[in-house]
């Protein structure tokens, strides 16, 4: 099959890459681990472990955009930020 | 929590993953590989990297039409609501009134969407249209291709218009399911008519209240069809809303690259908008017992 049209490049795939990756490596934690982990955290509401990523995910997302818009073209601050902030997530909220 | 036993049923949503993936995940893996390039047909591309990005984030265009969105939901949202609950709250509660009232305000959601762009656009045209005609009848001055006011006016009465039903809707569902026993309780109290409502009616209503409101939130923020029928999007850009405006960017003006940077954006609002929606409703949903 040919996916040119795609118009992938090296970047945006390993982007990607490290998106199904993590997704991987949260369903084999969930097949050892299964229930998702439930608890409350600091938001005072109920997040599972499938939660918590998408939080660091979206999270991210805007970090490296306010970063791009405030700063400038450089992220790795704002990716290391970013680790930090997931971090945070998976251990408080 | 119970322990999972047998995950094997995961396996049935597989073909359910298959479409999504067509019609979704590998479309829009395609938009991200966009936004980093440039394009000028002929599926020739060229590395821009964060470009597109910095420019949506830098451009009045970007922050005005989402100026806009905003502006437009909150106003909505203001008029929609009280509405709403204002005419559920006069809607009969038996007899043969009560089909005839469901089938009236079920009437304007069954209309597609352009067809109600299309029904107003003539309606306010100061030539043929009943509104326009009638208003310029009366002295007023009103043309809403030419002034930004009349135009916001129109979309915003046309959206009411359309939309409202869904929210009386809901909130007659949320009415009707109060059992009599609070009313007569609150008869014997002597509470005031204020007091039904502050203290049963909108307590019972507030769930359903929620899901109205954020609905509307969501669907007026992603408004596109109706006021690009009615206006364009003009006079000028005064009604351009985020879609139409990604619209004529990624097909008027074929700028795919900036397109796909600023519907990636674009995602990421709505998604943490859809995020807010089901965080609120599962957990209203944990704190009723529901």
């Amino acid at each position: 099959m040919d996916f040119s049209w795609m118009a992938w490049t090296w970047p945006t795939a390993t982007f990607f890459g490290i998106i199904f990756a993590l997704l991987g490596v949260m369903a084999f934690w969930e097949y050892r681990v299964p229930g998702g982990n439930p608890r409350v955290g600091i938001l005072r509401f109920q997040t599972t472990r499938g939660d918590r990523l998408f939080i660091s995910l979206l999270g991210s997302g805007f970090i490296n955009l306010a970063w791009l818009g405030l700063v400038g073209p450089q992220l790795w601050w704002s990716l290391a930020l970013s680790v930090v902030y997931a971090v945070c997530v998976f251990r408080f909220v | 929590m119970e322990r999972t036993l047998n995950n094997k049923a995961w396996f049935l949503v597989l073909p359910v993953l298959v479409l999504v993936a067509f019609s979704a995940i590998i479309p829009l893996m395609t938009v991200v590989n966009y936004s980093v390039q440039d394009t000028f047909g002929n599926n020739q591309f060229f590395w821009a990297g964060l470009d597109w990005f910095e420019d949506v984030l830098g451009s009045d265009r970007f922050w005005n039409a989402l100026g806009r969105n905003l502006i437009f939901s909150a106003i909505i949202l203001a008029i929609e609501v009280p509405l709403g609950i204002y005419i559920a709250l006069n809607m009969p509660k038996k007899g043969w009134g009560v089909p005839v009232c469901l089938v009236l305000m079920a009437l304007p959601l069954l209309i597609p969407w352009n067809v109600v762009g299309t029904i107003w656009q003539v309606f306010g045209r100061v030539d043929i249209g009943l509104l326009g005609r009638t208003l310029t009848a009366l002295g007023i001055d009103y043309n809403y291709v030419q002034d930004p006011l009349d135009a916001w006016v129109t979309i915003i009465v046309m959206d009411v218009w359309h939309w409202t039903s869904l929210v009386v809707l809901l909130c007659y569902a949320g009415l009707v399911s109060i059992p009599d026993a609070y009313y007569q309780a609150a008869k014997i109290d002597g509470a005031s008519r204020w007091s039904v409502f502050r203290f049963i009616q909108l307590p019972k209503m507030g769930r359903v209240l929620l899901i109205a409101v954020l609905l509307r939130f969501m669907d007026s923020f992603m408004i596109y069809t109706e006021p690009f029928v009615v206006t364009g999007g003009g006079p000028g850009n005064e009604t351009t809303f985020l879609s139409i405006d990604l619209v004529k960017m990624a097909i008027g003006q074929f700028d795919v690259g900036p397109a796909a940077a600023m519907s990636l954006v674009y995602f990421l609002i709505v998604l943490s908008l859809s995020w807010v929606f089901y965080t609120v409703m599962t957990n209203q949903g944990q704190e009723t017992g529901k």
